[in-house]
């Protein structure tokens, strides 16, 4: 048994303290009575009730959604072709620029990406609103999913592909029947990379957004700016529970799916 | 000197100049920038043989393969299979099938469906698509594992699947590439006979790439030895083992013992050669190098005698020299024998009876000897 001590505890306490102590908070208060947020009243579900007659916040998550749900699904396809097309073809022209120009976005500044954007919007002269914001969204969430499904494909065994082609698949059905299935686990962590961060995205959408294309993190920072309601708190608990629900699926899945390899492959060493 | 056919059965279709090879390499090269693979390379492979290409790493072995199989596409020269030249043909139109060494087994389909992927792919009947599933299962004695993944196979059962994979299809040809590679000595032992069984059984052509020259010697009606992307000999195991045509090749398979000498004298059928020894080898040989030219003698280590007795042919076939070492292998005994150039031989004889009255032991004087048509001589 390892014996804690009271520096490991007092690191433990801290540190946690430190990440989520601002969150709990946040849940607290959504539960309270009181319209002033920092002063407790009792408790309350009010808020999220108000909150479903709250048609600004609703429409505001539609857009959120409709927005990344497109754009991660864009981004995806892109983004797979974009890896496959760098693991693949390593001795082309100009790789060590094109492979650089993918990852630059993962470390542009956001302010930079979405005034960009914006400034190419406005010189093509395409109206800002809610095909605007998709598009910044593919932009700066393909070169994500690009990463993963990269690293998926450097560790991918190319002779199940020629083995395919070997036994009559032509390449398209090739990469339909063995590649995509094979490396659909990260792409679709991909895709769910892409969606959370179009999601909680508010510097390029603030760029590239216009009227009538408001996303939910749009929408609560402005209202925030107007002062914190204990409403806005109730939306961040709900945001929140989807997150650390959707965290503790994946973990679970993949736990229990290692488990049960581990299981199949003793299994096939006792015979 | 004496045919040195294949011994395994009477199957010699390469020594009747009448028979037309299955598949025919002509002249081809591969490189890969400023590397050459494959060196103007022919070969011909006929129908329903056990073709070995055995090679150290780099020597091009698998290259050739990967042509064979459409994988890569000659440099130049052509392959001709069946009458029928494959430049330009893509691997998923070839009459081919291969089995690779890492088994490239489909890891998110069963065994079941990995056999069948192939059949699939040409639009075959569901019914058909299922009895010859079967059948094949049946043949790699895996019809009790067509519903697991090849996550839940040992290392022998995926072996069978991929070999079941690339036969499910029926090629003309079946290429293998280090089959045997990844399972343990036991179990390779085991597979060599059973994949020679069921070539024999289903009469295809087969084509294995090797580094191992044991599975080569076991399995193939001949083998084509490879060094830098050229072919060094062609011939039957016994050929290769007992008539190497070069230096490489006598060293490449098994042990040898090389003598480097002057040929003093040749004709009537046997050559003599002075060796750097200090002694005299006489050997018959069919072809009788120049008088005075350099010429070494080979002679495996099964093949020498080891005695304490001067041996009558001596000074002929015989030298003296001491016992460095012994290495005693349980059905053999290895002798190494250092002569007086200080050149140790290697000496191996049968331990035929269980036990030997005063055995050779180290540092004793001994003569080791062979017969003239122990050896070969290697001109180069």
């Amino acid at each position: 048994m390892q014996r804690w001590s009271r520096f490991n505890i007092a690191s433990i306490v801290i540190g946690f303290a430190f990440l989520y102590l601002p969150i709990v908070l946040l849940v607290i208060f959504s539960f309270n009575e009181s319209k002033l947020v920092t002063v407790w009243a009792g408790f309350s579900t009010k808020w999220y009730v108000q909150l479903l007659h709250n048609q600004a916040l609703l429409d505001a998550a539609w857009v959120t959604v409709r927005v990344g749900l497109i754009s991660a699904t864009v981004a995806t396809v892109l983004g797979t072709m974009a890896a496959l097309a760098m693991t693949r073809y390593t001795r082309f022209r100009g790789r060590m620029l094109f492979s650089g120009m993918i990852y630059a976005p993962l470390v542009m500044p956001e302010v930079i990406t979405g005034l960009s954007m914006l400034l190419l919007f406005v010189a093509i002269g395409f109206d800002r609103g809610f095909w605007t914001l998709t598009l910044a969204h593919i932009t700066f969430t393909m070169c994500f999913v690009a990463v993963v499904v990269q690293s998926r494909l450097l560790s991918f065994d190319r002779s199940i592909e020629e083995a395919a082609m070997d036994l009559g698949a032509t390449p398209v059905a090739t990469f339909l029947q063995v590649t995509l299935p094979v490396i659909a686990p990260a792409v679709f962590s991909g895709w769910v990379l892409a969606f959370t961060l179009s999601l909680d995205d508010l510097v390029i959408s603030s760029f590239t957004s216009g009227p009538g294309a408001t996303t939910l993190p749009m929408r609560i920072y402005s209202q925030v700016r107007l002062g914190v309601t204990p409403e806005i708190n109730a939306v961040c608990t709900i945001l929140i529970g989807i997150v650390a629900m959707g965290v503790l699926i994946a973990s679970v899945v993949s736990r229990r799916r290692e488990i049960q390899r581990v299981k199949d492959e003793q299994a096939a060493f006792a015979h | 000197m004496k045919s040195l056919g294949s011994i395994r059965r009477s199957f010699a279709p390469w020594a009747d100049p009448k028979s037309v090879p299955f598949i025919a390499v002509k002249n081809v090269t591969k490189k890969f920038g400023d590397f050459t693979a494959v060196d103007d390379l022919s070969l011909n492979i006929y129908p329903r043989e056990f073709f070995a290409l055995l090679g150290a790493s780099g020597c091009g072995k698998s290259t050739l393969l990967r042509m064979l199989a459409g994988f890569e596409q000659p440099t130049s020269g052509e392959i001709i299979l069946d009458g029928q030249s494959l430049a330009g043909i893509p691997p998923y139109k070839r009459p081919v099938n291969m089995m690779f060494q890492s088994y490239a087994l489909f890891p998110h389909m069963t065994v079941e469906n990995n056999i069948a992927f192939g059949l699939k792919q040409d639009g075959m009947p569901k019914a058909d698509i299922a009895a010859r599933v079967d059948q094949m299962l049946k043949l790699v004695k895996l019809d009790k594992f067509a519903k697991r993944k090849p996550h839940q196979l040992s290392g022998g059962q995926r072996q069978r699947v991929a070999l079941a994979r690339s036969l499910a299809k029926r090629p003309k040809v079946l290429l293998l590439d280090e089959p045997l590679g990844a399972l343990d000595k036991k179990l390779r032992e085991e597979t060599q006979f059973e994949l020679m069984d069921l070539q024999q059984e289903l009469g295809l052509t087969f084509v294995v790439v090797t580094h191992d020259q044991e599975e080569a010697m076991t399995m193939a009606d001949r083998i084509a030895v490879m060094a830098h992307g050229k072919v060094v000999q062609v011939a039957t195991p016994p050929e290769i083992y007992e008539a190497p045509n070069s230096r490489f090749v006598a060293d490449f398979i098994g042990d040898v013992n090389i003598f480097d000498g002057t040929v003093s004298s040749a004709g009537n059928g046997t050559v003599e050669i002075a060796t750097q020894s200090g002694f005299t080898v006489r050997v018959a040989s069919a072809e009788l190098p120049a008088v005075g030219a350099n010429a070494g003698f080979a002679v495996r280590p099964e093949k020498i005698r080891v005695g304490r007795d001067r041996p009558a042919c001596a000074p002929l076939n015989a030298v003296q020299g001491e016992i460095w070492d012994i290495g005693y292998l349980g059905d053999m005994t290895v002798f190494h024998v250092k002569l007086k150039d200080g050149k140790v031989i290697k000496a191996s004889s049968l331990n035929a009876v269980r036990a030997v009255e005063d055995p050779i032991g180290y540092d004793q004087e001994v003569w080791i000897s062979f017969d003239e048509n122990a050896g070969v001589v290697l001109k180069d």
